[in-house]
């Protein structure tokens, strides 16, 4: 970008990063997005669904192109495909008879299928071939005031709705046989979970582009839950380090010319590998000491 | 047969083409060595690794790129080295998928920090360099290089069918092939290297982004269709090859569909028809019976 040169004074740095309005919007929708997908994706990491979280990143890339190439704004497409993906995941029964291998196989294949779509659409709408990079890795100029409202209500209702579910989720989530003897309705919960998560993954691809979802969705929650054990004091974490890579990202992609998919992956990245290195030195020195 | 009812006059001189004749040559090759590995990719459940390996192998093609090197070689060396990587790694460590989930983010990143690096240090570089890598460009083969990925994919193939016969046994029954003195360990390893080999080569015909549907889909569909393992070994291979064929038919006679797109769509059609069949041939079929013939072999694939 290099709109405004770095330099080592903090406040004169902070001043320059919010100068622009699309600086301050992107940084608004930014904060939003990282609250909504870090307390999405805790569950998400906590129930091991990564895989139904990739899926429905990938479908948002044919969704948001659709939806340009229709000619309504790609948040429509994104919330839309993502929303039609979760049903269909929730509407598919556990195979299990059929064994993992041919599972996978299908999953493999409506994963590019998908991506198929998204080029095929980005063809037909010619002229939007350089915008394959955003729609893919992510973005952060242009967002507008009307596209922040949006992320925020829609924000709003899914961690509404996380909330309300939040508790016998976490229950169903830990030990679903248990739960389900308890009387907690652990399939219909399992369902409003994948719609609370298609929303989160269409709002996350907004922002990071629809192959890097993870690094929002999935890395701050896992380092999260590597720090801690405890429920509460992980989700919060968890918000934390996902606004930490956003914030950092942005600033970082502001003052220099990496992109923004480079950096927010690169942040979230670095504090999942700290962490784990910090663990393994100190269970290795637990080891050693009990040897001794 | 609609379509060649409809253009019969376009599909006579199709063939004379030479951007047609580089894409069938070096697509059969491609297409055959993808099918033929994706066999043994689904049947050992390392779709996942072939997720990983397209990841790498978009990264790999922007290094190159971005370093001034021929894409291919970025491309061959990054798969090749992360499918042995894979190989040496996978039976100590047992990463789960949120481990593989924050690496493949990471991976992505690092290949978008290179397009940038590239579409802004070369003075002629053109910016759709990462759209040709991530869907690839089967229609702007030159002669040298479609020889050369019609080679390799007819070298993986060789290289395939020589260890078929122990690796069939090793990925089915890994306990008893390693009693009769299989080597099960380096034939595993030898084969995620040729899975990158053929990560590589389908990028160039389909895409980084696609080739998991070019190793996933035909294979699934042969899986489904039979439960003889040589038939479907063969078939996988000839319905990935049919894909190709088809696909790049489709996209000549309609120019606005991009080849990469036509040939996965005719995969997938081809693996819901093989689905769709398959369910009719159950429910026709003994309910009890048709179920669990299958369900050992799978289960025990899974490791």
């Amino acid at each position: 970008m290099l709109l405004a040169g770095f330099t080592w004074d903090v406040g004169a740095d902070l001043r320059a990063l919010f100068e622009f309005h699309f600086m301050v919007n992107a940084f608004r929708a930014g904060t939003i997005v990282a609250v909504v997908a870090a307390l999405i994706g805790w569950f998400l990491v906590l129930r091991r669904q990564t895989f139904a979280g990739h899926t429905l990143a990938l479908i948002a890339f044919p969704g948001a192109s659709g939806a340009i190439l229709v000619g309504i704004s790609a948040a429509w497409g994104y919330f839309g495909f993502c929303l039609a993906g979760a049903l269909v995941i929730a509407a598919v029964p556990r195979a299990r008879a059929r064994g993992y291998s041919e599972e996978s196989a299908v999953i493999g294949t409506v994963q590019a299928f998908a991506l198929a779509c998204g080029f095929l659409f980005v063809t037909l709408y010619q002229g939007l071939l350089e915008g394959v990079n955003s729609l893919l890795f992510g973005s952060f100029l242009g967002i507008t005031d009307g596209q922040v409202r949006t992320l925020f209500w829609v924000a709003l209702a899914a961690v509404g709705v996380l909330a309300l579910i939040g508790r016998p989720l976490l229950f169903a989530s830990v030990d679903p046989d248990v739960a389900a003897a308890r009387g907690v309705p652990v399939r219909a919960l399992s369902i409003l979970f994948l719609v609370v998560l298609a929303v989160a993954v269409g709002e996350a691809a907004q922002i990071t582009g629809a192959l890097l979802v993870f690094a929002l969705l999935v890395v701050p929650p896992a380092t999260a839950q590597a720090i801690t054990a405890r429920p509460l004091a992980s989700a919060v974490l968890s918000v934390a380090l996902a606004l930490l890579a956003t914030w950092l990202g942005l600033a970082v992609a502001y003052f220099t010319d990496y992109p923004i998919g480079f950096t927010i992956t690169t942040v979230a990245f670095a504090a999942y590998v700290t962490v784990y290195a910090v663990r393994w030195v100190a269970r290795s020195r637990l080891l050693l000491r009990g040897v001794g | 047969m609609i379509v060649l009812a409809v253009s019969g006059t376009g599909l006579t001189d199709m063939l004379t083409h030479p951007f047609i004749q580089h894409a069938l040559v070096a697509g059969t090759g491609i297409a055959a060595a993808s099918g033929l590995v994706g066999y043994f990719v689904v049947l050992r459940g390392q779709v996942f690794s072939g997720d990983l390996l397209s990841h790498v192998a978009f990264t790999g093609a922007l290094a190159a790129l971005a370093f001034g090197v021929d894409a291919r070689l970025g491309l061959f060396v990054a798969t090749v080295a992360v499918g042995l990587g894979i190989g040496v790694l996978g039976d100590r460590g047992h990463a789960d998928d949120v481990v593989i989930g924050s690496v493949f983010t990471w991976v992505l990143g690092l290949g978008v920090l290179f397009v940038s690096i590239y579409t802004t240090s070369t003075a002629a570089s053109d910016s759709t360099a990462s759209v040709h890598v991530l869907f690839g460009s089967i229609f702007g083969l030159t002669t040298g290089q479609a020889t050369v990925a019609a080679l390799v994919g007819g070298g993986v193939c060789l290289v395939l069918i020589l260890i078929a016969r122990p690796l069939l046994f090793a990925s089915l029954d890994q306990a008893v092939a390693r009693a009769r003195g299989v080597p099960v360990r380096l034939l595993g390893i030898g084969f995620l290297g040729l899975v990158g080999v053929c990560a590589g080569e389908a990028t160039q015909a389909v895409g980084a982004l696609l080739l998991l549907g070019l190793l996933a889909a035909p294979a699934g569909a042969a899986q489904r269709l039979t439960s003889r393992a040589w038939v479907a070994f063969w078939l996988s291979g000839g319905l990935a090859v049919a894909s190709l064929w088809v696909g790049v038919t489709v996209s000549y006679l309609f120019a606005s569909i991009p080849p990469s797109f036509a040939v996965m769509a005719t995969a997938t059609l081809l693996s819901a028809a093989a689905f769709a069949v398959r369910t009719i041939r159950d429910a026709s079929a003994s309910p009890r019976r048709a179920g669990p013939l299958r369900a050992p072999v799978a289960e025990r694939s899974r490791r």
